[in-house]
C-alpha cells in the first residue's frame, strides 16, 4: 500500500507539472513586454484595443443568444420526453450526441452550402442572417452539454406530480414550463449555460468561416501578428474559462438533491 | 366461433370515439419535441446529408465516385488524413491512459482530499481550454523565444530546436493536444472509478485474489466500457480540432480539418465537389470510431452479464 501511495504522488506531481509549467510560463511571458522589467503592458494594450472590445462584446452577445436558443429548444423537449414520450429518449440522446461526432467544421460547411445567398433559405444573404446562423451553429455545438445538464436537472424533480399539480390549479402549458419546470431546473440550465459560454466565447472555426467579427478570429489575427499580446490573451481566456467552471461548481451546491440519489 | 368474431366486431366498433380523440390530440403530443426535431433536422442532419450527397456528385449533379477516389489517390489529401488519424489516435490513447492514471491516483491512491477536488476543478477548466489560447500558451512556453525554451538554452545549454523539436510535427501536436485530452479523460473517468465499490475489493481479497487479479477480473471489466467510450470521444475531439493547429502554422499544416478549412475558404483544390468528399471522409472516420465503440461495448456488456 505504501508503494501505491508513492506512485500516486508521482503521477499527481508529474501531471501537475505538465499542466502548470505552460501556464506559469505563459503568465511570465505575458509580463515581459517591457524589456528588463515585469509589466502589464501587454494586458493594457490588449484591453485597450478597440477591436478587442468590439469582438469580445460580439461574442458575449452571441453566447447569450446561443444560451437562450439552446434553452428554448432543449427544455421543452427534455421535459416532454420525461413526461409523455419516453420512447423517444434513445433517438433524442443519439441526436444530441451527434455534434460530438460530426466535427464543427463539417457542420458549418453544410450551412455555407445549404443556406448560401442563392438558396431557398438565404441565411448568408444578409448580415443579420449570418449572425443568426452563427448562433444556430453554436447552439448545435452546445446541444450535447445543454441537453445533458437539463436532463440531469429534470431527473432530480418529480416532473409528473409537478405538472399534474399545476394543471389542477389551472395552469396552461406555457405557465407550466415557464413558471413551474424552468425554475426547478434553473440551476441545471445555468450550469449548461456557463459551459456553453465557455465553449462559444473563443470559438474560431464557425465564426471565421461565416466571416463574423467574433472574438475567435480576432485572437487568431493577434496570434499571427504579435508576440506578447497572445500570451496575455491566453491568460485572459483561461481566467474566463476558470470563471465559468467555478460558477458551475458553486451553482451545483445549490442544486436540489433528489431522494433517490445516494448522497 | 361466430361469437368470437361478433365480440371482436363489437370491440372494434366501440373504441371508435376515443380513437378520434387520440387522433385529434396527436399534434399536441408532439408539439413539445417539435422545435427540437425541426432544429436538429434543419441545422444538424440535413446539412450533413447535403454534404454526403454532394460527395457523390459531379458539379452538374450527376452521380460519380471520382471525388471519393480522389481522396485516396491524391497524395496530399491522403497524407493529411493519415496525419490527422495518427495525431488523434495517439493523443486519444496517451491522453486516456495518462488521464486514467491521474484519476486512479486521486481516487484510490490515498492522497489527501484536496488533491482530488483541485484536480477535478482544474480538469474541468483545462478540458475546455482549447483552441487558440492553448496554442498561445504553448508558444509562450516552448516557442522559439518561449520561457522554457530559453531557460533550457541558457541554463542547461540545451537547444530543443536544434534537437529537432517542432510543434508542427505529429509528436509536437500530440503533446499540445494532450493538454485538453488528459483533463477530459479525468473528468469523464473519475465517476466510473468512484463507482467501484470498496466491497468488491474486500470480497476479492476475502476470496484470496491478489491485487493483480482484483484489477484484471474486477476493475478493468467494470470500467472498460466507459474507458473505451472516452477514448472514442477523445479521438473525435482531436480529429475535428482545428484552431490550435491553425494558430501554430496557419493553413500550411497538412491535417484534414485545416485542408477542409482552406478548401471552404478558397477552393484550393480547384474542385468544389472535393470539399464535400473531404467532409464525408471525416464523418466516415468519426462514425466508424463510434461503430467500433458500440461494438466493443455490447461485447463487454455481454461479458459483464
Amino acid at each position: 500500500m505504501k508503494s501505491g501511495k508513492f506512485w500516486a504522488w508521482v503521477v499527481f506531481i508529474v501531471g501537475a507539472a505538465y499542466f502548470f509549467i505552460p501556464l506559469m510560463a505563459t503568465v511570465e511571458f505575458s509580463l515581459r513586454m517591457r524589456r528588463g522589467v515585469h509589466s502589464f503592458d501587454a494586458y493594457q494594450i490588449v484591453l485597450g484595443d478597440a477591436r478587442f472590445q468590439s469582438t469580445f462584446l460580439y461574442s458575449v452577445v452571441a453566447a447569450i443568444f446561443t444560451i437562450i436558443l439552446g434553452v428554448l429548444i432543449v427544455v421543452p423537449a427534455a421535459y416532454w420526453i420525461r413526461l409523455r414520450l419516453p420512447q423517444l429518449r434513445p433517438i433524442v440522446e443519439f441526436i444530441t450526441l451527434l455534434p460530438l461526432v460530426i466535427p464543427a467544421i463539417v457542420i458549418v460547411f453544410g450551412y455555407i452550402r445549404m443556406y448560401g445567398s442563392n438558396s431557398p433559405l438565404p441565411f448568408l444573404g444578409s448580415n443579420m442572417g449570418a449572425n443568426a446562423l452563427l448562433v444556430i451553429g453554436y447552439a448545435t455545438l452546445a446541444l450535447p452539454y445543454m441537453y445533458r445538464a437539463v436532463d440531469t436537472g429534470l431527473r432530480t424533480i418529480d416532473v409528473r406530480t409537478l405538472t399534474e399539480a399545476a394543471q389542477i390549479l389551472g395552469a396552461g402549458w406555457g405557465t407550466i414550463i415557464g413558471r413551474v419546470i424552468l425554475p426547478n431546473v434553473l440551476i441545471a440550465v445555468l450550469s449548461g449555460a456557463f459551459l456553453t459560454f465557455a465553449i462559444v466565447i473563443g470559438e474560431f472555426t464557425m465564426a471565421s468561416l461565416l466571416n463574423r467579427p467574433a472574438f475567435g478570429p480576432y485572437l487568431q489575427n493577434i496570434g499571427a501578428n504579435r508576440a506578447y499580446e497572445p500570451a496575455a490573451l491566453a491568460i485572459i481566456a483561461f481566467a474566463i474559462t476558470w470563471g465559468c467552471m467555478s460558477l458551475i461548481q458553486i451553482l451545483s451546491r445549490f442544486a436540489p438533491k433528489s431522494a433517490n440519489r445516494p448522497n | 366461433m361466430t361469437d368470437l368474431t361478433l365480440s371482436n366486431q363489437a370491440l372494434a366498433t366501440r373504441p371508435a370515439p376515443p380513437n378520434e380523440a387520440t387522433a385529434f390530440r396527436l399534434p399536441t403530443q408532439w408539439i413539445g419535441v417539435a422545435p427540437f426535431f425541426i432544429f436538429a433536422l434543419m441545422f444538424l442532419i440535413l446539412p450533413t446529408i447535403y454534404l454526403v450527397v454532394g460527395a457523390f456528385q459531379r458539379s452538374d449533379g450527376s452521380f460519380t465516385l471520382d471525388n471519393i477516389l480522389q481522396l485516396l489517390s491524391d497524395p496530399s489529401i491522403s497524407s493529411s488524413y493519415w496525419a490527422s488519424i495518427k495525431i488523434s489516435f495517439w493523443s486519444a490513447i496517451i491522453g486516456a491512459f495518462a488521464g486514467l492514471a491521474i484519476a486512479i491516483a486521486i481516487v484510490r491512491g490515498g492522497l489527501p482530499n484536496w488533491t482530488r477536488s483541485a484536480t477535478l476543478t482544474f480538469s474541468g477548466v483545462a478540458s475546455n481550454f482549447a483552441g487558440l489560447p492553448l496554442a498561445f500558451a504553448f508558444l509562450a512556453t516552448l516557442g522559439r523565444v518561449g520561457i522554457v525554451t530559453t531557460l533550457l538554452r541558457d541554463v542547461l545549454n540545451i537547444n530543443i530546436y536544434a534537437m529537432g523539436f517542432n510543434f508542427l510535427t505529429t509528436s509536437g501536436l500530440i503533446a499540445v493536444y494532450l493538454f485538453f485530452q488528459i483533463p477530459l479523460m479525468v473528468v469523464i473517468i473519475v465517476p466510473a472509478i468512484d463507482g467501484l465499490k470498496k466491497e468488491w475489493g474486500e470480497a476479492a481479497a476475502t476470496l484470496g485474489a491478489t491485487q493483480w487479479q482484483y484489477w484484471r477480473m474486477v476493475v478493468i471489466p467494470v470500467i472498460w466500457p466507459s474507458f473505451l467510450g472516452t477514448v472514442i470521444l477523445l479521438f473525435a475531439n482531436a480529429f475535428g480540432a482545428i484552431a490550435t493547429a491553425y494558430a501554430f502554422a496557419g493553413p500550411a499544416l497538412n491535417i484534414v480539418p485545416i485542408k477542409l478549412y482552406s478548401q471552404i475558404n478558397g477552393d484550393v483544390l480547384h474542385n468544389p465537389q472535393l470539399g464535400y468528399a473531404i467532409a464525408f471522409g471525416m464523418i466516415v472516420i468519426t462514425g466508424l470510431a463510434n461503430v467500433f465503440y458500440i461494438w466493443f461495448r455490447t461485447r463487454s456488456e455481454r461479458w459483464l452479464k
